[in-house]
């Protein structure tokens, strides 16, 4: 055992200082392979620390929200519909939700407006989300108009700013009373924007939501089964723009590494001549690029993973903030749980260190079965 | 300043220390979620009580800032032929309700 170390140590001896005669090269593949690992592993990081996220903060939404279509699009809720609901068997709970989005011409932001259920703010007072309040600059106490779609100007007090941790779910809101909100939208009296209701039993959800569309033919039942699977495919990878970007990158790099690997250079060759010209075996060459590879690739992978590590926990993925943000003006500022899936990890590890070592072995192979002489001459 | 020992001894330490951190990010992470738990349980108990139903991710447009709540088409309903515009739309899929939209609205008996 110890002489086998004793020989794998010689050998990485060996490929260290091969290495280093082509130190700009391969600092520069080392590099470039880091960033493209720390690229896939920052994605996978963010989104599975998202997705748990989504699965925890949402996993107390509506069992079942009710909205109603007409002509193909959404409309607000009739009056009636919250009773004939409640004569459903199986529904508990039955709630009309009042919410809309409100666009803020002065800021270019929307926010969403909703009728806080529990304690709502007194008349003319509303609470604000903590992302709005940094945006506009308010606090508890002061004073914000909105001009309402009708064309009237509202001022509200501001009752209360939402707590900051909560800036990922709040950071638009703005929480008023109902007499404020169907003033504010003129919403008719009796309409609501949507149903929210919960069942009894749990494993009827389905059932009750069948029968809720049976009874309601223009209603449209969405469950918190399908809320929750919705950011479950969070960032789809199929359609997202930064695997777009990113396959570029992996394609480009895939390229790099394969010439880099399977096209040895006269140089490259002309060692292998001489190793084997002075006595070594081919399984020695073979184990030496090896380790050359699995120093390589095993490294930009550690690198790669600890940068993006870094970024997302302790720097909240700052360097993805412009495509998350898009072309909205409220963008939350959030920090995530972290949420390490071991087996995407080990994927990553997997389709960084494994492709690159077979690329380097398959020709290191076919020179060093050929005659040195051969291999020499070139 | 030169190492004085042999190479494979200086990448022995290199790649000790490596391992050393990529399995500290782990007890980081175990860490910085016990602290932040108590973050996240402050998110939780607001969508609870106001029954949100989504998060505050993409703020930019009504189909994108509720996702869940979307339709197929809202894309489009802004003005007649208006494509998907918005960034968001095409980092995040339509709903799950609307992909897989069939055990429910096959039983009723007038289309949505």
């Amino acid at each position: 055992m110890r002489l086998w170390i004793a020989k794998q140590r010689y050998l990485i001896d060996f490929t260290l200082a091969s290495l280093a005669r082509r130190k700009t090269k391969n600092i520069g593949l080392l590099l470039v392979f880091s960033l493209l690992v720390f690229a896939l592993a920052s994605v996978t990081l963010l989104t599975s620390a998202l997705r748990q996220e989504a699965a925890r903060v949402l996993a107390q939404s509506p069992e079942v929200l009710l909205q109603r279509m007409v002509a193909g699009r959404h409309d607000l809720i009739p009056p009636g519909y919250i009773e004939r609901i409640g004569r459903i068997r199986g529904v508990q709970q039955v709630e009309g939700r009042l919410w809309g989005y409100y666009y803020d011409a002065v800021v270019k932001a929307n926010y969403t407006f909703q009728v806080a259920r529990e304690n709502p703010p007194a008349a003319g007072r509303i609470v604000v989300g903590p992302g709005l309040a940094r945006f506009r600059g308010v606090q508890a106490g002061n004073v914000l108009s909105f001009r309402s779609y009708s064309g009237k100007l509202f001022t509200f007090t501001v009752d209360a700013v939402l707590p900051a941790e909560s800036e990922l779910v709040s950071a638009d809101l703005v929480l008023l009373n109902e007499a404020d909100f169907r003033a504010f939208f003129d919403y008719p009296a009796g309409h609501f924007t949507d149903i929210a209701l919960n069942v009894a039993n749990p494993q009827e959800v389905r059932t009750v939501a069948t029968k809720l569309a049976a009874a309601l033919p223009d209603s449209r039942p969405i469950l918190r089964d399908e809320v929750l699977r919705t950011y479950q495919s969070i960032f789809d990878w199929r359609e997202g723009i930064a695997l777009a970007l990113l396959s570029a990158a992996i394609l480009a790099f895939a390229i790099l590494a394969w010439d880099k690997a399977s096209g040895l250079s006269a140089e490259e060759k002309r060692e292998i001549g001489i190793l084997k010209a002075i006595g070594w075996e081919t399984g020695d060459v073979i184990r030496m690029k090896l380790w050359e590879s699995m120093l390589v690739a095993l490294g930009a992978f550690l690198l790669g993973y600890l940068a993006a590590y870094v970024h997302v926990f302790h720097f909240s993925a700052a360097l993805f903030a412009p495509v998350l943000k898009g072309w909205a003006v409220l963008y939350p500022s959030f920090t995530l749980v972290p949420a390490i899936d071991g087996l995407q990890i080990a994927t990553l590890l997997f389709f960084t260190v494994f492709p690159y070592a077979v690329a380097v072995l398959v020709p290191i192979w076919r020179a060093a079965i050929t005659d040195p002489d051969a291999v020499m001459r070139g | 300043m030169r190492y004085a020992g042999r190479p494979s001894g200086l990448a022995g330490w290199v790649f000790a220390l490596l391992i050393v951190l990529f399995l500290a990010s782990f007890a980081d992470a175990r860490r910085l979620a016990q602290k932040r738990t108590g973050e996240q349980a402050v998110r939780a108990e607001l969508a609870a009580k106001l029954q949100l139903t989504d998060l505050a991710l993409f703020t930019e447009a009504r189909y994108t800032r509720h996702l869940s709540l979307a339709d197929l088409h809202s894309a489009a309903q802004d003005h007649p032929l208006s494509l998907e515009h918005f960034p968001s739309g095409s980092l995040m899929p339509p709903p799950a309700h609307l992909r897989n939209h069939a055990p429910l609205d096959r039983q009723t008996t007038l289309p949505d």
